[in-house]
C-alpha cells in the first residue's frame, strides 16, 4: 500500500487513537513493541513456523468447478481459510499477536469475541503457549454460539458473558478495554479484528495479509494473471483486509467487501469516533450507536476498520450488502454444490459471488475468501430452517 | 480567564476545598435537571459536572453506565440537555462542566456545540475519549466560546505526559485517582499523594481528584493534598434514591470547619 496513505495510525481521515488517558501509553507501548518485531527476522521465522506447522498454512486456492459451471460466468476460486486450525482466518492474527505478547513477557491474554471464532483461536494459542486466557463475549452471542463457549472452556479459557446493552460484540470490546486499563501491567489485549485504536488495525492487517500474499502467488501460478475481483465478508474487516492487502496497488483488481444488510456500516453509516478510532459507524443524528441485526454473530458490529473506511471513500474498494435470506441460500449452495460448509460470515462473500459471477465472462476470475468453516453455525441454521 | 478556575480558586481562598458533584443528565427525566442543579447550588457546591449519556461510555463505571442507559431510554440527548439548560440558564449560578464523549459533539457540530453550550451555562468540557494529540478538533471553537477544555491526568501517565497534560489543561486538572474506570472504591494507593504534588508542580491551575471518591472521609483525605474533589457514582446513586442527606454530608466534608 502506498505509504502516504497510512501515517501515524491514520488512513486518510480515518483511524487514530481516541481512548481515555489511562490507555494512551499502554497502546503506545504495544505499538512500539509491534514496530520493533514486525520486521525482526527471528520473530518472523517463528511466526512462519507456527503458521505452517500449527495452523496448517499455506491453505489452498481452490477452483470451485461445480459452482463455476452452475453459474456460467467468471471462474470462482475459494481461498480456504476455513481449513486453518481452529477453522477460520482468526488464527493468523492470533499467532502473530501472541508471539508479540510472549516477547513482551506478558503472562495473561484477553480477547473479545463475537461468533466465538476469535475466542477459540485465542484460547487455542494460549493453551499452546501456556498463557492465562480470559475471553469476553456478549451474553446474546454466548447463547447463539454455545458450542464455541464450551470449546473455549475446554481449551482452558475463562469465558465472561457480558450482559450489557445488546449483549453483542460491541459490549465485549468495551469490557476487554476496561480489563486492559485495570491490568495492563501483566495483560495483553489480543484484539480480533482490524479495529480499535492505533496500533491495532495496522497490526491485525499485517498479520492477516498472509491471506493475499498466498492467494496472489497461487492465482498467478494457476492463471498467469491477477484475478478480476476479490470478495470478502466485512465485519470489523480483518479477513477482508487480509484478502485485499496485496492487491491494493493492483488497480485492475476489484476489491469487494460484503456487509450484512442489517449491519451495513459502510453502505449506511457515516464517519464517527467509536471504540477508540475514527471510521464509518452506524449512528443516529445525535451520534449514538444504532442497533445491528445479522444472522452472523461475527458481523454483528456497528463499526468497521479504518482501512475499509479509507478504501470506501477513495473508491478503491466496493462495499455491498447481502440479506440474511441471500446468506442462508449461499450457505446451502456452497455446501451442496462443492461439499464445503462455509461460516455464515463467509457466506456473505459467497452470496455476492453468486450474484457477480454470472455477470462476468469465463475469462474473468473471482477469489472468494472463505474466512471460516460453518460447523459452528450448523445448529443455528438447523433451528432457523425448522422454525 | 476561566470562570471555572476562578470559582475553584475563590473556594480554596476561603480554606474550603472545591466540591464538584457529577450528575447524569436525564436520569429520572430531564425535567428533574433544574431542581437538581438548584438544590446542589444551595448546598454550596463549587461547580457541577453534567454527564451526557452515550451508547458507548468506555470511561464510565457500572453505576454511571446504568444511569446513562436509563437516561438514553427516556430519550436524553446532548441536544435536549443543552436546550433544557438554556431554558433556565439565568438561574444557574455555578459553572457547569459537560462530560461527554467526542462523537455526540461531532454529530452536533463542533462550532454550534460550543456556542450553544456556552449560552446554556457550560464553562468547561471533559471529553474522555479525546486525547490531547487530537484536541485541535475542538479546542479553537471552545476557546472562542470561553469554555475550558479539561484534561484527565492518569496514574499511568509518564512524567513527560503528566507535564504536557497538566500544562494544557484549562479550568482545572482532573486527576484520575484509581487505575481505570469510575466507581466507588474503599482503598487508594499510597503513591497518590506524591503523584498530586508532582502534578501541582507544573501549574497554578487547581488540581481536583476524581474517580472512586465515595465517602466524606475520601473527600477529606483527598482534599488534604489537592484543591478539591469530584464525586460521581456516589452522587448518581444518591440522586437516584433521592437521598439528599448523603449528598449534604459529602459536600460538608469539603468545608473548612470539617477539614481540620
Ligand atoms: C469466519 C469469520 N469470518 C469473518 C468474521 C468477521 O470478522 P472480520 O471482518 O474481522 O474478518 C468472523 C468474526 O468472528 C468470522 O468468525
Amino acid at each position: 500500500m502506498s505509504q502516504t496513505a497510512i501515517k501515524n495510525g491514520y488512513y486518510g481521515d480515518f483511524g487514530g487513537s481516541f481512548v481515555p488517558e489511562d490507555l494512551q501509553e499502554v497502546l503506545q507501548y504495544i505499538g512500539e513493541q509491534y514496530e520493533k518485531y514486525k520486521n525482526d527476522p527471528e520473530f518472523n521465522e517463528e511466526l512462519e513456523y507456527y503458521l505452517r506447522e500449527y495452523a496448517g498454512r499455506e491453505n489452498p486456492l481452490y477452483l470451485a468447478e461445480n459452482l463455476t459451471k452452475q453459474l456460467g460466468g467468471a471462474k470462482i476460486y475459494l481461498k480456504r481459510e476455513d481449513l486453518n486450525h481452529t477453522g477460520s482466518h482468526k488464527i493468523n492474527n492470533v499467532l502473530g499477536q501472541i508471539l508479540l505478547a510472549k516477547r513482551m513477557g506478558v503472562k495473561r491474554v484477553i480477547a473479545e469475541t463475537g461468533a466465538g471464532q476469535h475466542g477459540v483461536a485465542t484460547a487455542t494459542a494460549c493453551a499452546m503457549f501456556g498463557m492465562e486466557c480470559t475471553i469476553y463475549m456478549g451474553a446474546k452471542d454466548t447463547k447463539r454460539q454455545a458450542l464455541n463457549v464450551f470449546r473455549m472452556e475446554l481449551l482452558g479459557a475463562e469465558v465472561v458473558a457480558v450482559d450489557k446493552g445488546q449483549g453483542l460484540l460491541k459490549e465485549a470490546v468495551d469490557e476487554a478495554f476496561a480489563d486492559l486499563v485495570a491490568n495492563y501491567k501483566n495483560t495483553f489485549y489480543l484484539i480480533g479484528s482490524a479495529v480499535g485504536p492505533t496500533p491495532y488495525p495496522e497490526m491485525v492487517e499485517h498479520f492477516q495479509s498472509i491471506i493475499s500474499k498466498e492467494s496472489r502467488a497461487q492465482h498467478l501460478a494457476k492463471e498467469g494473471k491477477l484475478p478480476t475481483a476479490v470478495v470478502a465478508a466485512v465485519g470489523g474487516g480483518s479477513n477482508a483486509a487480509g484478502a485485499f492487502y496485496h492487491y491494493i496497488n493492483d488497480e485492475e483488481v476489484r476489491l469487494i467487501g460484503v456487509e450484512p444488510a442489517g449491519a451495513a456500516t459502510l453502505s449506511k453509516g457515516s464517519p464517527a469516533v467509536f471504540h477508540g478510532f475514527k471510521s464509518y459507524v452506524l449512528q443516529d443524528e445525535e451520534g449514538n450507536l444504532l442497533d445491528t441485526e445479522s444472522i452472523a454473530a461475527g458481523l454483528d458490529y456497528q463499526g468497521v476498520g479504518p482501512l475499509h473506511a479509507y478504501l470506501h471513500t477513495t473508491g478503491r474498494g466496493e462495499y455491498v450488502t447481502a440479506t440474511n435470506e441471500e446468506v442462508l441460500e449461499a450457505f446451502k449452495t456452497l455446501s451442496r454444490v462443492e461439499g464445503i460448509i462455509p461460516a455464515l460470515e463467509s457466506s456473505h462473500a459467497v452470496a455476492h459471488a453468486l450474484k457477480l459471477a454470472p455477470t462476468l465472462s469465463p475469462e474473468d476470475s473471482i477469489i472468494v475468501n472463505v474466512s471460516g468453516r460453518g460447523d459452528k453455525d450448523v445448529e443455528q441454521v438447523f433451528a432457523m430452517l425448522n422454525k | 480567564m476561566s470562570q471555572l478556575k476562578d470559582a475553584i480558586l475563590a473556594t480554596t481562598a476561603n480554606g474550603d476545598k472545591a466540591f464538584v458533584p457529577y450528575i447524569m443528565a436525564g436520569d429520572g427525566g430531564l425535567e428533574k435537571l433544574q431542581s437538581t442543579i438548584s438544590k446542589l447550588q444551595e448546598l454550596g457546591v463549587t461547580a457541577i459536572e453534567v454527564g451526557i449519556p452515550f451508547t458507548d461510555p468506555v470511561a464510565d463505571g457500572p453505576t454511571i453506565e446504568r444511569a446513562g442507559e436509563r437516561a438514553l431510554a427516556n430519550g436524553t440527548t446532548l441536544r435536549k440537555v443543552i436546550e433544557t439548560l438554556a431554558g433556565f440558564a439565568s438561574e444557574i449560578k455555578v459553572p457547569l462542566v459537560a462530560m461527554t464523549y467526542l462523537n455526540p459533539i461531532l454529530a452536533y457540530g463542533v462550532e454550534q456545540f460550543a456556542q450553544d453550550a456556552s449560552a446554556a451555562g457550560i464553562r468547561g468540557v471533559i471529553i474522555p475519549d479525546m486525547p490531547l494529540e487530537e484536541k485541535d478538533i475542538i479546542h479553537p471553537a471552545l476557546q472562542e466560546a470561553n469554555i475550558a477544555l479539561i484534561q484527565l491526568v492518569s496514574l499511568t501517565s509518564t512524567p513527560e505526559r503528566v507535564e504536557r497534560l497538566t500544562k494544557a489543561s484549562e479550568g482545572f486538572i482532573y486527576a484520575v485517582t484509581v487505575n481505570g474506570i469510575t466507581g466507588a472504591r474503599s482503598s487508594f494507593a499510597n503513591e497518590l499523594e506524591e503523584h498530586f504534588a508532582k502534578i501541582q508542580d507544573y501549574t497554578d491551575t487547581p488540581v481536583l481528584a476524581g474517580f472512586g471518591i465515595s465517602s466524606p472521609d475520601h473527600v477529606k483525605s483527598f482534599g488534604a493534598f489537592c484543591s478539591g474533589v469530584i464525586v460521581g457514582s456516589k452522587i448518581v446513586d444518591s440522586l437516584a434514591n433521592d437521598d439528599w442527606a448523603t449528598i449534604e454530608e459529602l459536600v460538608l466534608a469539603s468545608k473548612v470547619a470539617t477539614v481540620r
